[in-house]
């Protein structure tokens, strides 16, 4: 199947800004779910609100457009309910890691087999260019005039210390790993979690001097570098891409199904 | 037939009642005085073979239900003031995406954290107008055991008949308070069952296009129609629309559903109301001082009358005009500032005619409380 | 039987809240009465004064508190002197010997026993102490029959504690009659 018949044409075009990354994310999960080969109507897509939340519109698989903050509640109710149903949800920064930074650090730590894409533009970008949770020190935004003074996540450290799974980061320049790590994240049967730099030229960018999507995409090529590349012991400004974390660790679905189990027994004796 | 009979707290009879009508999935956040509920549930949920889980907060409760549901599911949470605040937003989005749902709020004092343990009804408007937007709700009460039961049951049939959340509004008093229950036997009591859509794979399903009669046959997340759903205003397949034709329409729609239905969905009782002169109306955990004075001034020859309400909204407004029709006086007994006064007001004719009895101090209202009213407006005094 | 009204007082902890729906729980399983129980909920449940108020009677019950009480349990001195003014007048006072100093102004007939000394002198288990209290209650009112409470003691409480617990009723029967 070609990734195209992932998509739904009849709501295109589609509302991101030229430019955007979050396109070049939405390609990049399709793609992947291409390559593993699953089933359109084993996909459910959930989402919260923000640019990124968009997403679910376009592609044709169970879709769930949410409220702000909450997709992974949301997610969370359908995969107990049908444990055997892929769950993709992507958020943005804001979506993920302010609202909804409490369900996210729980879902992390149930290890709950759902795969969550944070997108990473570091802006509100559907709002009009306010600063995020990682948006980072002196950044400049329509609510941050004068710069930004509050430090961001970091959110692979973040997600490893609440108890995910599976770990990653990678950039919308780097879409060939970018797929590879959905695969990889997509098929680990526990909580994934995907950090992809995702361009917002229109808000980020043009507040922080990197004006057109090119300039992002450079950004995004030269500040970052492979787990334990040797180019980062010289340049420890880097920040690194890859997976960190992929380990077997006990999934709350499977979990639940040896309450049910020792609940029936209990009740036979 | 043998009857099974139990001797429960209204929280508990409101899991029986949930199970019996096939309750599949519940997700709730421990709240005084609603925890009952969900301790119940993670013991009883799993035997069955359905679901429980205790979310981080009650935001998250709220959204898994609605998650859990499209998936075919029947679902509910139960939470307390504070949370059920924390609910509203999601509960907004459950009627805009049409999911059917129950939610539990066992009342207690409020505003904010307010008085935990102790009894009030402070949320009857809450329950109507808490979310954001224009919108028609289902709010259903209970004033025994018995009734608890019974109205969980009819609160998973109106949530799937109508597809919307259906809130369930008891109060401290009747969570707590324990009371004989008979179990019917399975099949007794009818349950309404998810309406599915008989659309075919591979033909094009519109999720969001009613049928004459209001209803909108589903399809499971997981099953053969793949659609969206979104909290935005949604054209036939669920995409986003602000088209004005799009947006009128689902609004309307969202309304009409539930009040067009009023009659069908409201639920009373009433005593004695034939030649009654001085009509009470009340609801829940008051609900009980009342008929217990009803029927003993009834003894004594006096012409008093009772309505009890098990649906608060949609408000009854016709069958209330009617019944208060030739009543000199009607009194709302409530234990709050008159939530419900005000629509009694606006339901009846000559609004002047209608009192507030009140209590608002976290205890029930008691009979000498209503026996004092009683005797001031027939002139004796107290 | 006319309609009774019961407040059962103490401190959280002595079981209490817990004889009371055993009580209720007896007249409205095996007795075929109508029962409502009810108690006060929040910290004083663990420590202080604690209340439940059960209200057994052959016809339906609508207000479900006890505003008077004809028959009241106090297991503390506290729970006493709180409760006792609200007794109905000629209504009976079960106080347990070791924890009250009953007052002379209360309208009530007041029946002191050494309850708990017996169970901790018989049984040694101070766990069993509001059973033993229950007893004395069903002894002294007959509003429950005494087969009615062991069914539902049989049915409700694991089976190694069942034998402390019928012990536990004997005893407090016993003191009844005495």
């Amino acid at each position: 199947m070609a990734f195209k018949d992932y998509i739904r044409e009849r709501f295109f075009p589609h509302i991101w800004c030229p430019g955007c990354g979050h396109g070049m994310v939405l390609k990049g999960m399709l793609k992947a779910v291409e390559k593993l080969g699953i089933d359109k109507n084993n996909i459910v897509m959930v989402s919260g609100i923000g640019c990124s939340a968009r997403i679910t519109g376009y592609v044709d698989f169970h879709t769930l457009h949410t409220i702000h903050g909450r997709a992974l509640a949301f997610a969370t109710g359908v995969k107990i309910s049908r444990p055997e149903l892929c769950l993709i949800v992507p958020m943005g920064d804001g979506d993920a890691l302010a609202i909804g930074g409490n369900h996210f650090i729980h879902a992390c730590r149930r290890n709950i087999d759902i795969t969550a894409v944070i997108m990473n533009n570091r802006i509100y970008g559907m709002t009009g260019g306010q600063y995020s949770p990682l948006s980072g020190i002196g950044k400049y935004a329509s609510t941050a005039p004068y710069s930004t003074i509050e430090n961001k996540f970091d959110i692979v450290k973040l997600a490893e210390t609440a108890g995910a799974s599976f770990v990653a980061r990678t950039t919308t320049y780097h879409i060939r790993e970018m797929i590879d790590i959905l695969c990889m994240a997509i098929s680990n049967k526990g909580f994934s979690v995907v950090e992809i730099f995702s361009q917002c030229p229109t808000y980020f960018g043009r507040k922080n001097e990197l004006k057109t999507p090119t300039d992002m995409l450079n950004y995004f090529k030269d500040n970052t570098t492979p787990i334990g590349s040797k180019v980062k012991e010289a340049n420890p400004e880097l920040i690194e891409r890859g997976v960190f974390i992929n380990s077997s660790m006990p999934e709350y679905c499977e979990e639940y199904d040896k309450i049910v189990a020792k609940a029936k027994k209990n009740t036979e004796v | 037939m043998k009857r099974n009979v139990k001797f429960v707290q209204g929280n508990e009879a409101c899991v029986e009642g949930a199970l019996y009508a096939g309750l599949d999935f519940f997700a709730g956040y421990p709240i005084t005085p609603s925890t009952e509920i969900a301790e119940h549930l993670s013991e009883r949920l799993p035997i069955k073979g359905g679901k429980f889980i205790q979310m981080e907060d009650e935001i998250a409760s709220m959204c898994a239900i609605i998650g859990a549901s499209l998936t075919g599911k029947k679902v509910m949470t139960a939470t307390s003031g504070p949370g059920f605040s924390l609910k509203q937003e999601a509960l907004g989005y459950a009627i805009m995406a049409e999911i059917p749902c129950v939610i539990v709020n066992v009342q207690r004092g409020g505003p904010s954290t307010g008085n935990p343990t102790h009894v009030s009804q402070g949320d009857v408007n809450q329950a109507r107008w808490g979310s954001h937007g224009d919108y028609a709700i289902v709010v259903m009460t209970a004033s025994t055991i018995q009734d608890v039961f019974e109205v969980t049951i009819r609160a998973f049939n109106i949530a799937e008949t109508y597809r919307t959340p259906v809130i369930l509004l008891f109060d401290e008093i009747i969570g707590h308070m324990r009371e004989k229950l008979i179990l019917p036997e399975p099949g007794e009591i009818p349950l309404v069952e998810r309406m599915r859509t008989s659309v075919k794979s591979g033909v094009d399903y519109h999720p969001y296009l009613p049928r004459e009669d209001g209803r909108l046959p589903m399809s499971d997340f997981g099953g053969k129609h793949r659609y969206n759903v979104t909290g935005l205003f949604h054209d036939m397949w669920g995409f986003p629309s602000t088209k004005p034709e799009i947006v009128h329409g689902l609004l309307r729609h969202l309304n009409d559903k539930i009040i067009n239905y009023a009659e069908s969905i409201c639920m009373y009782k009433e005593f004695e109301l034939e030649d009654a002169e001085i009509i009470f109306i009340s609801y829940g955990a008051s609900a009980r001082t009342v008929l217990h004075t009803v029927k003993n001034r009834r003894k004594a020859g006096e012409k008093v009358g009772f309505i009890e309400l098990q649906t608060l909204w949609p408000f009854p407004y016709n069958i209330i005009r009617r019944k208060c029709a030739n009543a000199r006086h009607v009194i709302v007994v409530e234990m709050n500032m008159g939530q419900l006064t005000r629509t009694v007001k606006n339901a009846v004719e000559d609004h002047r005619k209608v009192f507030l009895m009140n209590r608002i101090d976290g205890l029930l209202i008691t009979v000498s409380d209503i026996r004092n009213i009683l005797r001031m407006l027939q002139g004796k005094g107290v | 039987m006319e309609r009774c009204r019961i407040v059962f007082s103490g401190s959280g902890g002595q079981g209490v809240i817990t004889a009371s729906i055993i009580l209720a729980h007896a007249a409205v399983i095996f007795d075929n009465l109508e029962a409502v129980q009810s108690q006060s909920y929040g910290p004083e449940a663990r420590g202080g004064a604690t209340r439940s108020d059960v209200i057994i009677s052959e016809s339906q019950i609508y207000f479900p508190k006890v505003i008077q009480p004809n028959i009241l349990i106090s297991l503390t001195q506290e729970a006493y002197n709180k409760f006792a003014p609200i007794i109905r007048p000629g209504g009976i006072l079960i106080s347990d010997r070791r924890f009250v100093t009953t007052g002379r102004y209360v309208d009530a007939v007041q029946k002191s026993f050494p309850m708990f000394e017996t169970v901790m002198a018989d049984i040694g288990n101070p766990i069993v102490f509001n059973i033993c209290m229950l007893g004395v209650l069903i002894e002294l009112t007959k509003i429950v029959r005494e087969e009615s409470v062991i069914k539902t003691l049989e049915n409700n409480i694991p089976k190694k504690f069942i034998d402390i617990n019928k012990k536990a009723l004997f005893l407090g029967i016993d003191l009844a009659k005495e």
